[in-house]
C-alpha cells in the first residue's frame, strides 16, 4: 500500500509540470505517459484474453487444434508426399517447432493490424498513448502460442527427444518473433487506420508467408547462394533460431542469415514505432 | 496564480471530401490524386478546408466550471477533443497545467461480452484509472449505478438504462483536476440525469475542481457553470458570466434576420434523409401583416414543407415544442386530420400547417421539432432543431406587474368569484360555523 502511495507522489509530481499541447508537437513525455498508462495495456489484453472464446464451444482447445491440424496436413504434404528431407528428425517434430513461432508471428501480426480499427471507438473519444494498443493484441496470441507449446512438449516427449541446454535460448527467439510481429503490426495498423487495403493486405501477407518461411520444409532445402536473400524474411531467422535451440544439435543456425533476420527486424520495429508516431495524432480524425 | 487551463489562438482543420463519396481514402485514390495532380493542379476537386475552430483563446481558473454552449456544428465537441488530447489542434497552443480526464462519451470501451465488473475494471483503466484506485472505489461505483443484482451479467444483456447508468458511475468516480464532459447526459431516465448532474455538481464546488462541460440543456448549464463561453461557426462569441452568455445564446438563435422562415432550396441540400427533405419551416402569426410578433394573445401557424421522396408513402408529421430548458410542452400530430389520415403519401412536395391558438403558450422562446413517423410507426426522419421562436407578452394587464407567469402555458382560464356576505369583521367565523 506504501509503494503505491509513493508511486502515486512520485506521478502527481511529474504532473506539476504543465502539459503543452500544439500542433506537431513531439511529446517529451510520451513514453513516460506509455508506461503510466502500463495497466491499459494489461487491461486490454486481459479483455482481449476474455472474450477470444467466449460463445465458442470448445473454447481454448481451438489454441491446441489449429497448429495441431496444419502440422499433420503439412507433414503429409511435405514430408510424405514431396519426400522434403527432414534433418534426420520426425518430420512432424521439424514442422512443429516451425508452426509454433509461426502461428505466434502470424496471429500477432493480424491481430495487431486490426487492433486500432477493432478499437476505432476508444481512439475517438479517449486518450491514451494509441502505441498501447497493437502492441496489446500481441498478448493473446501469446498466450496461444503457450497453450499450444504443451503440444510441442508431447510430441518431444512421444519421439523421446529431450532438448539440451539450447532450450535455454528460446525466450530469446520468441521475443524476436514478437518483436517481428510488432514491427510489422505498428506499420500496418497505421496505415490501416488511413487506407482499409491493409484489411485485405494482411491476410495476403499471412497466408504467402506460410509458404515461404520454411514452415513445412527445413531451410537446408533453399539453395546455398540464395540464402542471404532468403534471410530478408525475418521469420527465417526465427524458426532457424527456434529448430536450432529445440531440436538439440540436428540442425544449424546459418549466423549471417541469422543476423540479416534480426536486422530486418530491428529495422521493422524503429521504422514502425516512428511511422506509428508520426500518424498517431490523426488517427481520430480519419479512422 | 496561473490559470489551469490556458488556450491561445486554437484553429482546427479538417479537409472535406467532395467528389469521392467513399468513406474510406483509398490508396486507389491517392495513386488517381498523385496521377492527375501531376498533369495540372486539381486537388481541390478532391477535398475543401473547413475550419472546425478560428482562432479560439481563453482561460480557466482552477475551481471554475465552464459551460461551452452553442448550435450543433459550432465546434464544441471539436475544442474538447482538443483540450483532452484526442486530436491536435492545427495551429496555436494549449497549456494544461492538471490531470485531464475527458467523458465525450458514455461507456467508451465497453465491451458487451464481459460482464458489468469486469466492464467498471476496463472503463475505468480505459479513463485512466488506476487499478488500486478502481479497488478502492469500486464498492462506490457500484452503489451509484444501482445495478449491483447485475454484477456479473454480461453488459450486452443490460437494459440500454443500466448501462448508462454503469458506464456514467465509472467516470463519474474519476479523480482528474479537469474533467471534460460532452453532452453525455442526455440519455439515462430524468431521475438519473438529476443524480448525474447532482454528482458534477458536487465533483466543481466541493472539490475544487475545474469542469468544462457542453450541453444544450440550458437548464444545467446555468444551474452548474459559473462562466460560459458561447460558440459559433468555430468562432468564440463571448465569454462571461453564464446567465449573460445562454441569454445571448438564445437572443442570437431567435433574432436572426428570417428566423421566421427557414428555407432550403434543393433536396440535395435540405436536411433529411432519402424518403423525406425538408424544404422549409415558417412561422405564420394570425392576422395581416408578416412581421408582426408572435404574441400570447394572437394564434399562430407553424408550417412545415417538405419533399416526400418515394411513393405511397403513409406519414404522419408529428410536432413537438419544447422550452429552451428543453422541458416538453407539447405534441402534435397530423392524424388529427381526418383527411389525410389513411391515404398514402404519393411523392411531391407538401405543406403541413398547425395551428396553435392564442393564450396557450406562455412568454419565452420555444424549440419546434419534427418528426416524420409512418405508420409502424418508427421514424423516418426527425428534425430536432427545427426552428426557435419565442412568444411575447404584450397582454394589457390591469395590473402594475410587468414579470413573466410561471408554467409553459398561460391559458385563460374561467374565474368566477363573487361577493358572499356583507359583514367583513366576522364573517370568517360564521362561515365556519354555517359550514
Amino acid at each position: 500500500m506504501r509503494s503505491i502511495e509513493n508511486q502515486r507522489k512520485i506521478i502527481l509530481s511529474e504532473e506539476k509540470t504543465p502539459l503543452i499541447i500544439e500542433a506537431g508537437r513531439t511529446e517529451r513525455r510520451y513514453f513516460r505517459d506509455v508506461f503510466r498508462y502500463r495497466e491499459l495495456f494489461f487491461f486490454l489484453a486481459w479483455r482481449d484474453i476474455l472474450v477470444r472464446y467466449k460463445q465458442t464451444a470448445i473454447g481454448i482447445l481451438w489454441a491446441l487444434i489449429r497448429p495441431l491440424l496444419t502440422m499433420i496436413v503439412f507433414t503429409f504434404i511435405f514430408g510424405k508426399l514431396a519426400h522434403l528431407p527432414s534433418d534426420g528428425l520426425p518430420y512432424p517434430l521439424l514442422v512443429f517447432t516451425a508452426m509454433l513461432p509461426w502461428q505466434l508471428f502470424a496471429s500477432s501480426l493480424s491481430e495487431s493490424s486490426n487492433s486500432l480499427i477493432g478499437n476505432a471507438n476508444m481512439i475517438s473519444k479517449v486518450y491514451f498513448p494509441r502505441l498501447i494498443v497493437p502492441s496489446s493484441a500481441i498478448v493473446v496470441s501469446f498466450v496461444d502460442f503457450l497453450i499450444s507449446f504443451s503440444i510441442l512438449a508431447g510430441l518431444m516427449l512421444w519421439y523421446h527427444h529431450m532438448p539440451g541446454w539450447r532450450i535455454l535460448t528460446l525466450p530469446l527467439f520468441i521475443v524476436i518473433a514478437c518483436a517481428a510481429s510488432l514491427g510489422a503490426g505498428l506499420w500496418l495498423s497505421a496505415l490501416n487506420v488511413r487506407y482499409r487495403d491493409f484489411k485485405y493486405v494482411v491476410p495476403f501477407i499471412v497466408q504467402l508467408g506460410l509458404y515461404i518461411s520454411p514452415v513445412g520444409f527445413s531451410s537446408s532445402v533453399v539453395p546455398v547462394k540464395l540464402r542471404l536473400l532468403y534471410s530478408i524474411n525475418p521469420m527465417v531467422g526465427v524458426i532457424d533460431g527456434f529448430r536450432w535451440a529445440v531440436l538439440n544439435g540436428k540442425t544449424f543456425l546459418y549466423m549471417p542469415g541469422f543476423c540479416i533476420s534480426l536486422a530486418i527486424v530491428l529495422l521493422l520495429c524503429v521504422s514502425g514505432t516512428w511511422y506509428f508516431r508520426k500518424t498517431e495524432k490523426t488517427f481520430a480524425d480519419v479512422i | 496564480m496561473a490559470p489551469i487551463i490556458h488556450i491561445e489562438n486554437i484553429s482546427k482543420k479538417y479537409l472535406i471530401g467532395h467528389q469521392s463519396r467513399e468513406k474510406y481514402l483509398t490508396l486507389r485514390d491517392r495513386i488517381g490524386n498523385m496521377i492527375g495532380s501531376m498533369g495540372k493542379k486539381r486537388q481541390g476537386r478532391y477535398s475543401e478546408e473547413f475550419w472546425a475552430l478560428q482562432d479560439i483563446s481563453f482561460e480557466v481558473n482552477q475551481g471554475e466550471s465552464v459551460g461551452i454552449i452553442g448550435p450543433n456544428g459550432a465546434g464544441k465537441s471539436t475544442l474538447l477533443k482538443i483540450l483532452s488530447r484526442i486530436t491536435e489542434p492545427t495551429t496555436g497552443r494549449v497549456t494544461l497545467n492538471g490531470r485531464v480526464a475527458s467523458l465525450l462519451e458514455v461507456g467508451t470501451g465497453f465491451h458487451p461480452e464481459l460482464t458489468g465488473r469486469e466492464n467498471i475494471f476496463l472503463n475505468g483503466a480505459i479513463l485512466g484509472m488506476r487499478k488500486a484506485d478502481i479497488i478502492k472505489k469500486f464498492d462506490e461505483i457500484v452503489a451509484f449505478s444501482e445495478v449491483e443484482k447485475f454484477l456479473d451479467t454480461p453488459v450486452k444483456r443490460y437494459s440500454s438504462g443500466m448501462y448508462v447508468r454503469l458506464a456514467f458511475a465509472v467516470a463519474a468516480h474519476l479523480e482528474p483536476e479537469i474533467l471534460v464532459v460532452d453532452e453525455v447526459l442526455a440519455v439515462g431516465d430524468a431521475q438519473f440525469q438529476k443524480k448525474c448532474l447532482g454528482k458534477m455538481d458536487d465533483v466543481a464546488r466541493n472539490h475544487g475542481r475545474t469542469v468544462l462541460f457542453v450541453s444544450h440543456n440550458m437548464q444545467a448549464i446555468q444551474n452548474l457553470c459559473s462562466t460560459g463561453i458561447l460558440l459559433k461557426n468555430g468562432k468564440m462569441e463571448k465569454k462571461g458570466n453564464v446567465l449573460q452568455v445562454v441569454s445571448t445564446y438564445l437572443g442570437t438563435t431567435v433574432t436572426q434576420p428570417n428566423s421566421r422562415e427557414r428555407r432550403w432550396g434543393s433536396p440535395d441540400t435540405a436536411p433529411g434523409n432519402e424518403t423525406i427533405r425538408v424544404h422549409g419551416i415558417c412561422i405564420k402569426p394570425d392576422g395581416p401583416g408578416q412581421t408582426q410578433q408572435i404574441t400570447m394573445n394572437a394564434g399562430f401557424t407553424i408550417e412545415i414543407l417538405f419533399w416526400n421522396m418515394v411513393s405511397d408513402l403513409r406519414l404522419v408529421v408529428n410536432l413537438c415544442l419544447y422550452t429552451v430548458e428543453d422541458t416538453p410542452c407539447l405534441e402534435s400530430l397530423s392524424v388529427d386530420e381526418k383527411e389525410w389520415n389513411t391515404k398514402p403519401f404519393s411523392k411531391g412536395l407538401y405543406r403541413s400547417a398547425c395551428h396553435i391558438p392564442a393564450y396557450l403558450l406562455n412568454q419565452g422562446t420555444y424549440r419546434v421539432r419534427i418528426f416524420f413517423l409512418n405508420d409502424s410507426p418508427s421514424t423516418l426522419f426527425d428534425f430536432r432543431d427545427a426552428m426557435f421562436f419565442s412568444v411575447e407578452d404584450l397582454d394589457e394587464r390591469n395590473l402594475p406587474w410587468y414579470g413573466k407567469f410561471i408554467g409553459v402555458v398561460h391559458p385563460r382560464l374561467q374565474w368566477e368569484t363573487e361577493k358572499v356576505r356583507d359583514e367583513a369583521d366576522t364573517s370568517i367565523n360564521k362561515l365556519h360555523a354555517g359550514g
